[in-house]
């Protein structure tokens, strides 16, 4: 079932020491992703979707820590890797696009020093050879007279350009894996559309997968194939797209396809999720999403409930769905 | 809004490693003559043996404390006049600015390397190694530096290799202070987890990540120590524990011609001044140099 996966996370942990004690942000989180295809990771802010991306680099910062799970990438657990391994595989087979492509390129170079070192580190060209890909790359992201633009310092860009910039040295060593963490927040409105029209193409172009960290749902209708949202530090719903977003089954993602407005169509109202995220020192006992659910019962409340898993490869935590679940009614998926 | 005030800002840090820096210290007109003042001292270090007239240790019984030019009793043989054992000022301050600006680079650049150095490593990797480091900062500035000297100077006898060792003792820390401050400011942006992203190793990181933004800083410190340590020569000169009677020093030449402050002023004065001009030029180059990399200052 999970033979053309290019990365599987299963039961990933991943831990903050605070003064108060270990908060859980990501807490038995597992996910599939096949070649070629986009997944989006959605959730409100500080619901863990960063700290999983990170988690799957290898690239949490103390205090956090991975204390449990498994991430395969192409058959092998990079959580066992050495730190030498992890090394090279980040840039050259995982590569990372991050929110504020500001601040994410070194304000203290050109952007021919920042191209071309990435592929020195891989090896993947110097010298001349490294120049003339910097030139390539950056003709490739849409940046008019891309030459002259290598000697350019990254203030002395635009917010889009930096970040077509950081996109050209993500894929500069043709990674098989892109990370793209919000990758559009920082821009404006005509900017996200550009640029996320530069992921796909490039994904279409180079053979890429996506996981593609966001939080706004719009983009996921149109730029990925299956989502998976996540609440408070555990995935809540994993589906299809049109699937998910037409037909949500957890009342989290039924919440937050409400919050998306209508354009026009002022009569649709737009509802909020009342209530705020747990504490995820002291995360509640039962559903995490329990003291918000419009829909919650006792059970919620006192336990939570197991991943359920539906028709089509459909995952969904919620007891609301047992009843539909295929291993509940025996038909045994494997 | 924050964008373009970020924008405003990098454009400071940036001009500052261009070209764009001597304009920036251009506009400065007292920075402007400062680098010019150092830079004759420079030239006068440099070409000494041509400047100066007569050999500066040679003593001449029969022409002491002969005035200046253009006092009366002033000889032209002698334009800065001599001293109590009759030798030539002028011949003893160019020379004396060898030492003054020698030993000053030495030791800066010897503190620069090891405060930055160790400011670096503590600033990336936290822990037990920044807590050890910075305990022996909160020691040493809380050491008098001129008991520190006295006792080196006593334990090992008046040289050159003693008086660095003196000097750098504490100088480290200064940048030390500094690089670790802005290191741990650098450390966690967005810029070192993208580049840990793309594969690059610690020591990537730190040397050409991290490094190339906290060089502005370092340059300020490493100008604003320079005078600090020609006063601290001088000092440790004036008090007879610092260069060797038989190298040419200006603190030496001021504590040698106090006896006769009230009958030959220029003995210790005009050495005196050269220690004024010197070290007010480097602080207000330093002055200039850091406005000019200070973003918030420059525009």
């Amino acid at each position: 079932m999970t033979e053309g996966s290019l990365l599987k996370v299963s039961g990933l942990r991943t831990e903050f020491a605070t003064y108060r004690g270990a908060l859980v942000a990501v807490d038995g989180v597992s996910l599939a992703l096949r070649r070629g295809e986009t997944l989006a990771l959605v959730g409100e802010s500080g619901c863990g979707k960063s700290v999983t991306a990170l988690s799957v680099m290898r690239l949490v910062r103390r205090p956090g820590r991975i204390t449990a799970g498994k991430v395969m990438f192409e058959g092998q657990d990079l959580l066992r890797r050495t730190r030498r391994e992890m090394q090279r595989l980040r840039g050259s087979r995982i590569a990372m696009v991050f929110q504020d492509p500001l601040s994410t390129l070194n304000p203290a170079f050109t952007l021919e020093t920042q191209i071309s070192e990435s592929l020195r580190v891989h090896r993947v060209a110097r010298g001349r050879e490294a120049r003339e890909r910097s030139v390539e790359l950056l003709a490739a992201m849409g940046i008019p007279s891309p030459s002259e633009r290598l000697h350019s310092y990254p203030h002395e860009l635009s917010g889009g350009m930096r970040q077509r910039v950081m996109i050209a040295i993500a894929v500069s060593c043709s990674p098989d894996l892109l990370i793209a963490d919000e990758p559009t927040t920082a821009l404006d409105v005509t900017l996200q559309v550009q640029i996320m029209d530069l992921l796909a193409e490039i994904k279409r172009t180079r053979g890429l997968s996506i996981i593609l960290i966001t939080h706004d749902l719009g983009i996921v209708s149109q730029f990925s194939d299956r989502a998976a949202v996540m609440y408070a530090g555990r995935i809540v719903e994993q589906a299809s797209v049109s699937e998910l977003l037409g037909r949500p089954l957890h009342p989290y993602t039924e919440g937050l396809v409400g919050c998306i407005p209508r354009l026009g169509r002022p009569d649709v109202p737009i509802t909020p999720i009342e209530g705020t995220v747990p504490d995820l020192v002291r995360p509640p006992v039962g559903c995490r999403f329990a003291p918000r659910c419009p829909r919650a019962t006792d059970r919620c409340v006192a336990s939570e409930p197991p991943d359920y898993r539906l028709e089509s490869d459909r995952i969904v935590r919620c007891y609301l769905h047992e009843k539909s679940s295929l291993a509940s009614s025996g038909e045994e998926t494997g | 809004m924050t964008q373009t005030l970020l924008d405003d800002q990098l454009i400071g840090t940036t001009a500052a490693t261009a070209p764009g820096l001597l304009r920036l210290l251009a506009r400065n007109r007292a920075a402007l003559v400062a680098a010019a003042v150092i830079a004759a001292f420079l030239l006068m270090a440099a070409v000494a043996p041509m400047l100066a007239s007569h050999d500066p240790n040679q003593q001449r019984s029969e022409s002491i404390r002969v005035p200046p030019v253009w006092q009366a009793g002033g000889s032209p043989r002698f334009p800065l006049g001599t001293d109590a054992l009759g030798r030539d000022l002028l011949s003893r301050i160019v020379y004396g600015a060898r030492v003054s600006i020698t030993l000053g680079v030495i030791v800066v650049l010897l503190t620069m390397i090891v405060g930055t150095g160790l400011g670096l490593l503590a600033g990336y990797f936290g822990g037990w190694f920044d807590a050890f480091v910075s305990r022996i900062v909160d020691v040493l500035l809380a050491f008098p530096f001129l008991i520190f000297a006295l006792a080196i100077m006593a334990a090992t006898g008046p040289s050159l290799t003693a008086l660095v060792l003196a000097l750098a003792f504490k100088g480290w820390v200064d940048f030390y202070r500094v690089v670790r401050g802005d290191v741990l400011a650098a450390r966690g942006a967005a810029y070192v987890t993208a580049a840990r992203g793309l594969g690059a190793s610690t020591a990537h990181i730190i040397f050409r990540e991290i490094l190339p933004n906290v060089v502005p800083p370092i340059i300020v410190v490493a100008t604003l120590r320079m005078a600090t340590i020609i006063i601290a020569e001088a000092s440790l000169s004036f008090l007879g524990i610092g260069v060797p009677p038989s190298i040419p020093a200006w603190g030496t030449m001021v504590s040698d011609g106090r006896a006769d402050i009230a009958t030959a002023w220029w003995i210790a004065t005009l050495p005196g001044l050269a220690i004024l001009l010197l070290v007010l030029s480097v602080n207000l180059f330093g002055e200039g140099l850091r406005d000019a990399l200070d973003p918030r200052m420059s525009l």
